[in-house]
């Protein structure tokens, strides 16, 4: 791969300016490509588990086992027209569902799928996390405004209450986890995490943050739910109520990149949880080799949960919601802050 | 709320439960029907498409009494009455419109002589909407088709009549 | 011209373009919109200086949180144009002086050298591995952990000022505490009775003459 690069930066083929430029965008489409084709299939995995929960098939009539379902709704999609309202403002509506996918996407610059594969291993990537996550409320928000209709308005003003609530606990286990691995760069924060005592012991998987930092575990994944505005928490959507929020006037392509971006977001949110809290793709066990299948094998795992607590939880009320987020995930992350700060300093430190 | 009730919550256990019911649906055997392979069992009693019968001389049953047209709640049944040669009162028009019907069977109900009869067969289409308006004529093609199937229905809901 | 260059023109022509925007736009969301344009335009140009922790920090906190309740508060007004636009002369001479001062201080900035202002040094190139974010975080808790902690105070009584002010107990008000709903048990909301599905009834005494009577 490093040869690959050297001669792609080479003089005679493209210079290093240039050459720089493709090898970034290669290494882009090599990450992306990918993950569209999971988000393809994570629909159809939805569809097949839910339904096994209910007791149901799931789609098994387009192709063998239904596996062809997703690109017959892709197509299905691609060739509807893009309806927009007459009352509603053109450009916002177009850009809306763009703002949605574009963070979704753009965040995984900066996070690792095995030892050395990221597009950019940047310094401050947990920053550029938080950062880019908090923007991706604007694309619901535009697209309910500008939409011009009340359903939607009500699911835009429920996004940008919940997805700033739930932030707040959000960014609290982050702070947490760059406490203890001393690190806002993931690879860092992922090879901390492959030291300890049971580590040496040859049992990794309690070494990992998630032992230690148990209940910030478990806030982080839960509000990583209620970020991507999944079930119980998808207010935003609430069929039932705002018959689809944000949705309910796009169609199309328009309404196709909605339905992208929310499943991107849960490959993120799955793949974050594994990388901070269970060490990414580090082996469970000394005498097990590390390597991306372990990462793959700890997203699926996340991916599943997400399906999984679909299928299980009715909806929550939007007090309830806002009370979990504030009266319960914030004090329990606030005080284990200060618990792991106190723990790092005392001499029962098991970060040292 | 007592303190057993706090930790459990902290714990999250009534939200485990949950999660291990619906694991446990996971794997069990799936009740899904695979339709056009696979189909449910039909009473005898099912209402479907209307037949018009015969009687065994080969004579159409209805007297063309008009009460199946009267107790219609939906008004899916038009019926004109005339004279044949023979003197016999019958209808000369005899439609039912598929696009009105609600299949109640209160036409099966009314009728005095058993003609009209709703059959079993439900999978039947119509690509524009005057092919979902039955005349006469298919009514009774509908009744010589599924002659034994009509008969074998009545023959075993009878002894509950 | 370097690449860089090339991208700090295209980033400032962007924010300078999306900062005229937000002040001459008629619907004030897009307005709100373009603020959040220059701020990540902005964000940017702090990138291109290698202040990268200010640059994430300004979009987090700026875009990701504030813009967006802005935008929450804006979207819900009902603003009459013609009462905004009432007030234009009366603050125009504030306006023009506010703006003169501004110029003035940019004139400053940009005309360093003959102001003498060329006195302070360019700071010293850094090594690669050279993390602002850490450095931030030194010097704000060891050499500013006195001013850094009354900021937050400040803030914090803030922020309890506000929600004090708008907290207001309404006699009308329907609203119950979810976590009481939460705690409920099905204990305290049914009883379960268990009684026989039926009962024996002794027959009256007229109602038998009665029959007797009719036989």
């Amino acid at each position: 791969m490093d040869a690959f690069r050297d001669w792609l930066l080479s003089e005679n083929v493209l210079g290093a300016a240039f050459g720089l430029v493709v090898w970034d965008l290669l290494k882009i489409i090599v990450l992306l490509v990918p993950l569209l084709v999971c988000v393809a299939y994570m629909t159809y995995a939805e569809r097949k588990i839910i339904g096994f929960m209910q007791v149901r098939l799931g789609p098994n009539r387009t192709g063998p086992l239904g596996l062809l379902q997703p690109i017959a709704d892709a197509f299905k999609l691609m060739f509807k027209e893009v309806v927009i309202p007459s009352g509603a403002n053109k450009g916002l509506y177009v850009l809306g569902p763009i703002l949605a996918l574009g963070p979704s996407l753009a965040a995984w610059a900066v996070v690792p799928v095995a030892d050395g594969w990221v597009v950019s291993n940047a310094n401050a990537g947990l920053l550029f996390l938080l950062a880019i996550t908090s923007i991706e409320v604007y694309g619901v928000i535009i697209a309910g405004w500008a939409t011009n209709s009340k359903y939607a308005f009500l699911g835009a003003m429920r996004a940008s209450a919940q997805m700033i609530s739930y932030e707040v606990a959000l960014g609290f286990a982050l702070i947490c986890v760059l406490m203890v691995s001393q690190s806002l760069n993931l690879t860092d924060i992922v090879m901390s995490q492959n030291t300890g005592r049971f580590h040496d012991m040859g049992l990794g998987f309690l070494s990992w943050n998630w032992l230690p930092l148990l209940p910030l575990f478990v806030v982080y994944f839960i509000s990583g739910v209620a970020e991507t505005n999944r079930a119980p928490f998808d207010v935003v959507e609430g069929e039932s109520e705002i018959v689809a929020g944000h949705m309910v006037e796009y169609s199309g392509m328009a309404f196709a990149l909605f339905f992208l971006a929310e499943y991107a977001n849960m490959i993120l949110v799955s793949a974050l949880t594994s990388l901070l809290f269970l060490g990414g793709w580090l082996s469970p066990v000394g005498f097990l080799p590390d390597g991306f299948h372990w990462m793959a094998l700890k997203t699926a795992f996340f991916l599943f949960m997400f399906l999984w607590i679909r299928a299980t939880f009715p909806r929550f009320r939007y007090d309830q919601i806002m009370r979990l987020g504030w009266k319960v995930f914030v004090p329990i992350t606030l005080v284990w802050v200060i618990v792991v700060a106190v723990w790092m300093m005392s001499p029962l430190s098991i970060w040292k | 709320m007592g303190a057993r009730d706090y930790i459990g919550s902290l714990f999250l256990k009534e939200l485990l439960q949950g999660l291990i019911v619906t694991g446990r649906h996971f794997f069990q055997r799936k009740l899904t029907i695979q339709y056009p392979e696979e189909k449910t069992p039909q009473s005898p009693r099912f209402r479907g498409l209307h037949a018009l019968r015969r009687d065994d001389r080969g004579e159409e049953r209805c007297i063309a009494c008009k009460l199946c047209e009267a107790i219609c709640p939906a008004m899916a049944i038009t019926i004109d009455i005339g004279e044949r040669e023979d003197g016999s009162r019958r209808t000369t028009r005899y439609d039912i419109d598929y696009t009105k019907c609600i299949y109640c069977g209160f036409c099966e109900e009314a009728c005095p002589v058993e003609a009209i009869v709703e059959t079993p067969i439900f999978e039947y289409h119509g690509e524009a909407r005057g092919d979902l308006y039955y005349t006469k004529q298919m009514l009774l093609a509908v009744g010589d088709r599924y002659k034994e199937r009509i008969d074998a229905d009545k023959a075993a809901d009878a002894k509950y009549r | 011209m370097a690449f860089t260059t090339f991208i700090f023109y295209v980033l400032a022509v962007v924010l300078v373009f999306s900062a005229l925007r937000v002040v001459t736009a008629r619907n004030p969301v897009h307005a709100v919109l373009f603020l959040v344009l220059a701020f990540f335009n902005a964000g940017g140009i702090w990138l291109l200086l290698s202040a990268e922790f200010l640059a994430v920090t300004l979009v987090m906190v700026y875009v990701g949180a504030v813009m967006v309740l802005f935008l929450f508060v804006v979207m819900m007004l009902d603003i009459d144009f013609a009462r905004l636009r009432e007030g234009f002369w009366k603050y125009l001479p504030v306006g023009a002086f506010v703006g003169l001062l501004l110029a003035v201080e940019m004139g400053l900035v940009l005309g360093g050298k003959y102001f003498g202002l060329a006195a302070m040094p360019a700071p010293a190139p850094t090594a690669a591995d050279f993390s602002n974010t850490r450095e931030i975080g030194r010097v704000l808790y060891t050499e500013y952990a006195w001013p850094f902690e009354l900021a937050s105070l400040v803030l914090l009584v803030a922020m309890i000022a506000a929600v004090s002010l708008t907290l207001r107990k309404r006699r009308t008000d329907k609203w119950v505490r979810p976590e009481t709903q939460v705690a409920v048990r099905h204990e305290a909301r049914i009883e379960l009775v268990k009684m026989a599905a039926e009962k024996e009834v002794e027959p009256e005494p007229e109602a038998a003459a009665d029959d007797a009577a009719k036989a």
